[in-house]
């Protein structure tokens, strides 16, 4: 655990937030802050890699879309965001919320805002492994009757 | 003489103009959203993502839309798309041991730790239309059973704990990129894997076949078979730390083939791999049986002369965007080079028939 380690998790969070619920729980949270764009909403794309055999060296595997965006508000607090998709709106609400996790209101915008993401995302993701499980195969051996 | 020719504006937009028309199809019928076609043709979603190397499956879904469904005309839009994004940087190697597995099948360990976990396949349906389908209805929920969702280990580590199975080599170099270099032979094992997991499903499925066939046959077993999400990671210069980025659904495919051993390794087996954007898992076993094919010259076997060991013959036409780009320049107007065809087959039928006429002459 470092210092980062609360920032990486609230962006991987962010990132991964479906574009529609950030927007409502942003639109929830209440007035958006005074800022500045540092680096106004820009689409573009990640190489993504893969490894060799699920194991060895990198390689190219494909792109996928990002959107990143770098704002500071007025108090001061810089945000970033790297958000996945070509969603310019959901790469500014979570530069936001980045930057307003650095400053007094954190905790509130992670009542209001992450908690309900991640909680969201679990949901999902828990759904999807019990549905998996469903579908394990249950072996049973005949029995031969040849003794 | 070269005559440069004008014309046919009129004619290319009355033509585009049907297009759209017949794009729609009868407006008594309701049209396509987008997101219809994202949720309700996802494997060819997937395909258009895999192949046109872009993971973003609503713009896979519009292209699929705007090309009226050709999905090779879809991965062209989406190659053509990807060279106007900004490459913001490279991610970490999706580590696929974490992924949140929807499948996971081995064809070589019945009790594997994990258990084989069928998803939502397509094996053992009996392929018999379905006509309940034709009428709109409810679909009844899936089954689901308590569980803790948590990454399950590659089923080839347990072969790679007694070294039964070739160890993959880690390195930290750059892999080469397609995208910003071009091919090269001999080309990496890297490049190829790049290369075939963007290469067309149809093209590597019959490389594939090939093997299985007798031609450069490497015997495979589906060692492992996963479908399921992982998170991407990239550094970001900004922050100094790396993020996750987002999540992308894979297909990985490790197949165990048998290897007599050579002058430098012992018996064991070797792998092939296959790991493709999406569900897509006849392409993900396809690509591992050629990977396999591909590295004969690593592990010291022979080249059989079998088309699925040459590389310049796999990589060079694997890409449907390159194949289908000069297959179809031939439609598009030839008439200057087609002129001195032309001239030059008279030319020759008038030398021809001369000769010919000479020689009846002297007889």
């Amino acid at each position: 655990m470092d210092a980062n380690t609360d920032r990486k998790a609230w962006m991987s969070t962010l990132a991964k937030a479906p574009a529609e619920l950030l927007s409502r729980l942003w639109a929830d949270f209440g007035e958006t802050p005074e800022f500045e764009f540092l680096r106004t909403p820009e689409v573009g794309g990640a190489m993504v890699r893969g490894r060799m055999g699920g194991t060895g060296a990198a390689f190219n595997l494909g792109e996928m879309t990002v959107t990143r965006c770098s704002l500071q508000l007025g108090s001061g607090e810089v945000g970033h965001a790297y958000v996945q998709g070509r969603d310019k709106a959901k790469a500014r609400i979570a530069a936001l919320v980045d930057a307003l996790m650095q400053g007094p209101q954190a905790d509130v915008v992670r009542a209001t805002i992450l908690t309900p993401l991640v909680d969201h995302l679990q949901t999902q993701r828990a759904l999807r492994a019990s549905k998996a499980a469903a579908t394990k195969v249950e072996f049973f051996t005949m029995v031969r009757g040849e003794d | 003489m070269y005559v440069a020719v004008k014309g046919g504006e009129k004619a290319i937009d009355a033509a585009h103009s049907w297009l759209a028309e017949e794009r729609r199809g009868d407006t008594a019928i309701p049209e396509l959203s987008v997101a219809q076609i994202r949720e309700q043709m996802t494997l060819a979603v997937n395909r258009v993502m895999a192949e046109g190397s872009l993971y973003d499956p609503d713009l896979a879904a519009l292209a699929i839309k705007q090309a009226r469904g050709d999905l090779i005309e879809a991965i062209f839009l989406i190659r053509a798309y990807r060279t106007t994004l900004p490459r913001f940087g490279y991610t970490l190697p999706i580590e696929t041991e974490r992924m949140d597995c929807i499948r996971r099948i081995s064809a070589t360990f019945k009790d594997a730790p994990g258990g084989q976990v069928l998803g939502p396949t397509f094996d053992y349906t009996h392929r018999l239309l379905d006509f309940k389908l034709a009428a709109e209805g409810e679909v009844p929920d899936a089954p689901t059973r308590d569980t803790t969702p948590g990454p399950v280990p590659h089923i080839t580590e347990f072969l790679n704990k007694e070294g039964l199975i070739q160890t993959e080599a880690d390195s930290d170099q750059t892999p080469p990129d397609l995208t910003r270099e071009p091919l090269e032979l001999p080309a990496a094992r890297a490049l190829r894997l790049q290369s075939l997991t963007r290469g067309d499903e149809g093209f590597v499925l019959g490389m594939a076949y090939s093997t299985q066939r007798g031609y450069a046959r490497n015997h495979a077993f589906v060692g492992e078979l996963r479908i399921g999400t992982c998170a991407v990671e990239m550094e970001i210069p900004e922050l100094g730390f790396a993020i996750d980025i987002g999540e992308v659904e894979l297909t990985e495919c490790e197949t165990v083939n048998q290897f007599k051993g050579s002058k430098v390794e012992p018996p064991q087996f070797t792998r092939g791999y296959g790991l493709v954007f999406g569900q897509t898992e006849r392409k993900a076993i396809s690509m591992a049986l050629v990977d396999r094919a591909l590295r004969w010259k690593e592990l010291g076997e022979d080249f059989e002369g079998a088309p699925a060991q040459d590389e310049e013959f796999v990589l060079y036409h694997a890409d449907n965007i390159q194949a289908t780009g000069f297959l179809e320049h031939i439609k598009l107007p030839h008439y200057v080079d087609f002129q001195s065809e032309l001239e030059l087959v008279r030319k020759m039928r008038a030398e021809a028939t001369t000769a010919l006429r000479e020689a009846a002459e002297c007889a």
